[in-house]
């Protein structure tokens, strides 16, 4: 019972605490920004432990916020080992190849305005599928290591990225095009110093997408076979010898990797970008 | 529609082509194996040299067997036809044998994930609205939840999909669709709600300074202003938040051991070694995000051309 009281009393002082600093002058202000939803992801946090305290909920259920902490620090070996297989080699070397392959094919197509309007339509269409789904096919294709899930990620962020790019290189208006040509810019110049910049707000919007949908792409590929190693295959088997707290501390790590990866692209982004009205705030 | 369509079938077209020409290269090697066993004429004869022997020099070396990898029963990469004779076979044949509902039927496996996705669907645009409201409404909310609802889309769902099967079941809910509808509604809230908040902030200065004139209340300046500008913004994201949806229903049923559902029929064709129910339940995906997608833009059109907007 003392556990619900103190998450209570801790849940109205942090409520309160981020209605003052958001109402006072300081509100603007990048400390502000960052206090205000962690207090809030600590009173969750802090509910959480106290619900499954005063609940006696059984570990094998629900292990409390402490636990996985607990089993998170004693077992960051194991946790790095997983990391490495699945997000070093299977979610980034897939990103990378992907992103590049999109990237080609999109300056390729974007020569031929009859290919550009094929492609634009199914290019959409193909990004909303469910295309997770092709990890059995790939996984059989290129056996249980980390090249099967590298394939799969290649596939996943193949569209998003190819869909954007071929958007963003259309963005430029005749006037600039005109512009350049006045320069006796040829086309690889025009495209360089011209479409290619003009395109990044659009790229990076692909490559964010892209971002998330590695890790999902990783670690799905993993439930349908992997060596015994990675952050997939440890999910499935710890949901089955129901060590829960494992399994909790995985899905913490693969939601740092997450943010992470997209923190990434996202500061890239805005070194990259920073003449975009958007970055300008 | 006639200014696209023509490239579009020109570049499917161009697939067909190039996936049917991938055929050979990617079922030689089974193809040989076969044909080595039932005792044909095959170059080189050992299983281990050709394992190191290249593809092309398969390829070359056993011309009259190459038509063969066409037509197996376990292909590594089937022909589009094959895929289309499996998909009618388990649809449209179904239907014209009377039997829809049986369990070998997509259209039976389809509609399981249906339910889950249209359960999803309706969550997922629930949580998202609403969440975009109070953001809308509330500076603090927006200070709070924005940031987690971004950091909740670089959680790979699929990471907590096992959890919430596990915590819905010691929880006492029985069956997989309850877990399934939670993690589609998972992957369609946020595409709803980063919408619905752009939509609700698109009316102008000068918009709102004219419901000021009308007197109007903060409740009808909501309801007269702010909900009608965000109907463009909502129909794109729910198309989005559909397909999403989809996505996370399949995904629902993968790491799950589901055995009803087009995700179930991908997971039992490998673990039965059919890669042509994997190939078949595919396409069927495809084909329902597809129409599920259509549906919505259709509603879009109607909706907003009665409204006045133009489309």
């Amino acid at each position: 019972m003392s556990w619900m009281i103190f998450a209570f009393v801790f849940w109205i002082c942090a409520w309160g605490t981020n209605i003052a600093l958001v109402r006072s002058r300081l509100s603007d202000t990048t400390a502000v920004k960052y206090t205000v939803p962690i207090l809030f992801g600590l009173t969750i946090v802090v509910l959480w432990e106290a619900v499954v305290h005063s609940f006696a909920i059984s570990p094998a259920i629900l292990p409390a916020p402490s636990a996985v902490a607990d089993r998170f620090i004693n077992s960051t070996g194991m946790l790095w080992e997983d990391f490495v297989q699945t997000v070093l080699k299977g979610a980034l070397r897939g990103y990378i190849i992907g992103v590049l392959a999109a990237f080609v094919v999109a300056i390729l197509i974007d020569r031929s305005p009859f290919l550009t309007r094929g492609l634009l339509p199914i290019g959409n269409f193909v990004a909303a599928l469910p295309i997770v789904g092709v990890a059995p096919i790939l996984v059989s294709w290129f056996g249980f290591d980390w090249h099967s899930k590298a394939a799969v990620v290649v596939v996943m962020v193949f569209f998003p990225v190819l869909v954007n790019t071929v958007q963003g290189l259309r963005e430029t208006d005749a006037m600039l095009r005109d512009l350049m040509k006045t320069y006796a810019a040829g086309y690889f110049k025009t495209l360089l110093k011209l479409r290619i910049p003009a395109a990044m707000p659009f790229i990076f919007n692909g490559l964010k997408v892209a971002a998330t949908l590695a890790l999902i792409g990783a670690i799905v590929a993993e439930y349908f076979g992997s060596p015994t190693r990675g952050m997939g295959f440890r999910i499935s088997t710890g949901v089955g010898s129901l060590s829960i707290d494992l399994v909790w501390a995985e899905i913490v790590v693969a939601a740092l990797a997450g943010t992470a990866f997209y923190g990434i692209v996202a500061f890239i982004e805005k070194k990259v970008t920073f003449w975009h009205p958007s970055q300008r705030g | 529609m006639t200014r696209t369509l023509f490239p579009v079938l020109t570049v499917l077209f161009g697939i067909l082509v190039i996936w049917f020409l991938a055929v050979a290269p990617m079922n030689i090697r089974v193809t040989l194996d076969q044909a080595a066993r039932a005792g044909g004429d095959v170059v080189p004869t050992e299983a281990v040299e050709r394992r190191n022997a290249s593809t092309l020099s398969l390829l070359l070396n056993n011309k009259s067997y190459i038509a063969g990898g066409y037509d197996l029963d376990r292909p590594r990469l089937p022909t589009p036809t094959q895929v289309g004779q499996e998909l009618w076979k388990t649809t449209g044949a179904m239907i014209l044998k009377g039997r829809t509902w049986s369990k070998r039927s997509l259209i039976y496996h389809g509609w399981i994930t249906l339910q889950s996705t249209f359960w999803g669907f309706l969550l997922g645009t629930s949580v998202g609205i609403l969440g975009a409201v109070l953001v809308v409404k509330s500076r603090v909310l927006e200070m709070s939840l924005v940031p987690w609802a971004i950091i909740s889309q670089a959680v790979p769902i699929v990471a907590l999909a096992p959890m919430i099967i596990v915590l819905s079941s010691q929880a006492g809910i029985d069956g997989r669709g309850f877990p399934k509808a939670l993690i589609s509604s998972y992957l369609c809230f946020f595409p709803v709600m980063v919408g619905m908040i752009k939509g609700l902030r698109a009316p102008n200065a000068e918009q709102l300074d004219l419901l000021k004139t009308y007197s109007a209340s903060g409740q009808q300046q909501f309801l007269k202003l702010r909900v009608p500008a965000s109907l463009p913004y909502l129909f794109t994201s729910l198309k989005i938040g559909v397909a999403a949806a989809l996505v996370g229903a399949i995904v629902g049923e993968l790491p799950t051991g589901a055995i009803s559902g087009l995700g179930a029929r991908i997971l039992i064709g490998d673990q039965f070694g059919t890669p042509l129910a994997i190939w078949s339940a595919l396409f069927a995906a495809a084909i329902l995000a597809g129409v599920l997608v259509t549906l919505l833009d259709r509603t879009q059109h109607v909706l907003l051309r009665k409204m006045g907007m133009r489309t």
